[in-house]
């Protein structure tokens, strides 16, 4: 059991606020070291242990940096912001008559949550889509509305924003068979002597994607009538 | 063939530029600490793969360090006032948009065209990541439409992108590192530990139970491993298969779909799930974005509460039925 001593690591820098990047690296070398410990076991072995994990960290590491490969977007997102892409879909935004921050992103989260259904899932996402355009034009559409925003407020929109991403992914994504989780599923049930095909598990991400609609589609037409009372609010000083 | 590697070197040559770049900004007080941090991301992309697994840990060591030291600060290339940006918004009109959507545009064709393309035999992509490979192709052909029409100063491109890559900072690089942690634990068996201790201190002798310990388990353990992959196989082995399936006879495809669904509800909800949680709020300038529970992750905890019980229920009444 010593091996959870790195979540405690984990959860420890997190709760102090001390820098995420080392705190991983710490809850690694701890877990990597913890894993070794054994009656008789002493401190070369274990310095050993260090080592070996640092070496783990490293070649996977190395084996994901193509996680990180999507900054390759922000040149394009910077220049393109430098002549005034931000401010562009504000003026979208403001001459769209019924466009209201809760509406324009239940329309986002709509087609992004289709698009992943069909597999697309990367046709939207934070550099891309959220900072540039959804980010922007829903903030516009309060502005329009509300008039100038207290930061409280449009701090939330941009939350919000980011949320409706996240969430058409999550449960768009699992109803397109040649997804990573599907065959994820896939290859764990044949693993264990049972044989799926893909559509029988796509299938049923289907009732969640619908239940996941109508949760956050409800919170998104509600959205709009908080973000006045909360302006108003902000408004008289309270 | 385009491959990752031609992607790789792309990215090692734009941090590069970061790196190089911020050695000039005297605008930022830290300037030597992000030449240091995006050169050594710069070298990871270009070299990585030449160095030894030791050397590569340790670029990673010094990258937690100058972070943890507090080492970065935030480079301010010049670029163009909010007047100018209003200016060239009116007058440009909506065809600002364009390069900015030949993104997905060219991500969509990869996917459906270009993956499947060969030439003389030999096919176009490489056949790792290929819609990695076509968002690159995507963020090309954007940039070289946007230099010819735009004709912007010819580092504007890298110094903009800088700007957003100072604003993002070490929060760039922690999806990549908690992965690698995840590799870490999986090494020293930490997800079978923690099924051990789930399993043997939870009672599961009602249906209704096991389903809620499955879904809460998927849930809590993503929720720690900030990835619902990693949390599937032991949760499954630990208590979806033996107990929802073959204890209490439930449909093996809908409780494995639903499960892994239940998962993402905690993905929802942890820091650790930085690239979905975490990245956006520095994107975003969210002024809480290095608390635990920041802004984006508040917004979703409702909605990730709700759709869990939806997918206790639907395992409960779908799974035994069907």
């Amino acid at each position: 059991m010593w091996v959870l001593l790195g979540i405690a690591v984990l959860v420890a820098g997190f709760v102090a606020r001390l820098n995420p990047l080392a705190v991983i690296l710490a809850a690694a070398v701890v877990t990597g070291v913890a894993a070794v410990i054994a009656p008789g076991v002493g401190i070369a072995e274990l310095g050993q242990a260090a080592l070996d994990t640092i070496a783990a960290f490293g070649k996977a590491f190395n084996d994901y940096r193509y996680i990180s490969v999507i900054w390759l977007v922000l040149p394009l997102i910077g220049l393109l912001e430098r002549y005034g892409l931000q401010e562009r879909a504000r003026i979208l935004i403001s001459k769209a008559r019924g466009a209201t921050t809760g509406r324009i992103l239940l329309a986002y989260f709509v087609l992004r949550q289709i698009s992943a259904a069909l597999g697309q899932t990367k046709l939207g996402g934070h550099p891309q889509m959220v900072r540039p355009l959804v980010a922007p034009m829903a903030e516009a559409a309060a502005e329009t509305r509300l008039g100038d925003l207290p930061d409280a407020v449009r701090y939330r929109i941009r939350a919000h924003a980011a949320a409706v991403d996240n969430i058409a992914l999550f449960f768009g994504e699992d109803i397109f068979i040649a997804i990573a989780s599907i065959l994820l599923i896939k290859g764990f049930l044949e693993a264990n002597g049972i044989f799926v095909e893909p559509l029988e598990l796509s299938v049923w991400a289907i009732p969640t994607a619908i239940a996941a609609l109508l949760v956050h589609g409800t919170r998104l037409v509600l959205l709009d009538r908080s973000l006045a009372r909360q302006t108003a609010e902000a408004e008289t000083g309270r | 063939m385009i491959t990752l590697q031609w992607l790789y070197i792309f990215a090692g040559l734009t941090f590069a530029a970061f790196s190089v770049l911020s050695i000039g900004d005297p605008a930022n007080p830290k300037r030597l600490g992000n030449t240091v941090f995006w050169g050594l991301l710069a070298v990871s992309f270009l070299f990585g793969s030449y160095l030894s697994d030791l050397a590569n840990g340790f670029l990673v060591v010094a990258l937690a360090v100058i972070a943890g030291f507090k080492l970065l600060g935030q480079g301010k290339p010049a670029t163009t006032s909010p007047e100018e940006r209003q200016a060239s918004a009116e007058r440009r009109g909506d065809w600002l948009f364009l390069p900015a959507l030949l993104i997905p545009a060219i991500a969509l064709l990869g996917a459906l065209v270009l993956d499947e393309t060969v030439i003389f035999g030999i096919p176009l992509f490489g056949p790792e990541q290929p819609t990695l490979i076509a968002l690159g192709l995507g963020v090309a052909a954007g940039l070289t439409l946007a230099m010819v029409w735009l004709k912007p100063p010819l580092l504007a491109p890298l110094q903009e992108g800088r700007r957003l890559m100072d604003a993002v900072g070490w929060a760039g690089v922690l999806p990549q590192m908690l992965a690698s942690l995840g590799a870490v634990f999986v090494i020293a068996g930490v997800g079978d530990r923690i099924g051990e201790l789930f399993t043997a201190y939870l009672p599961l002798d009602h249906r209704l139970l096991a389903v809620i310990a499955y879904c809460v388990g998927m849930a809590l353990f993503t929720f720690i491993m900030g990835n619902a992959f990693a949390a599937f196989p032991v949760m499954t082995a630990a208590v979806g298969l033996p107990i929802v399936v073959l204890q209490f006879g439930g449909n093996p495809a809908i409780v494995c779909a639903i499960g892994m669904l239940a998962g993402f509800c905690g993905t929802l909800t942890t820091p650790m799930a930085a690239n979905f949680n975490v990245v956006p709020a520095a994107l975003l300038d969210l002024p809480d974005r290095e608390a635990p529970f920041n802004g984006v992750i508040r917004v979703q905890i409702p909605t990730a509460i709700m759709v869990l019980t939806a997918n206790i229920a639907l395992m409960y009444f779908l799974a035994f039925r069907f």
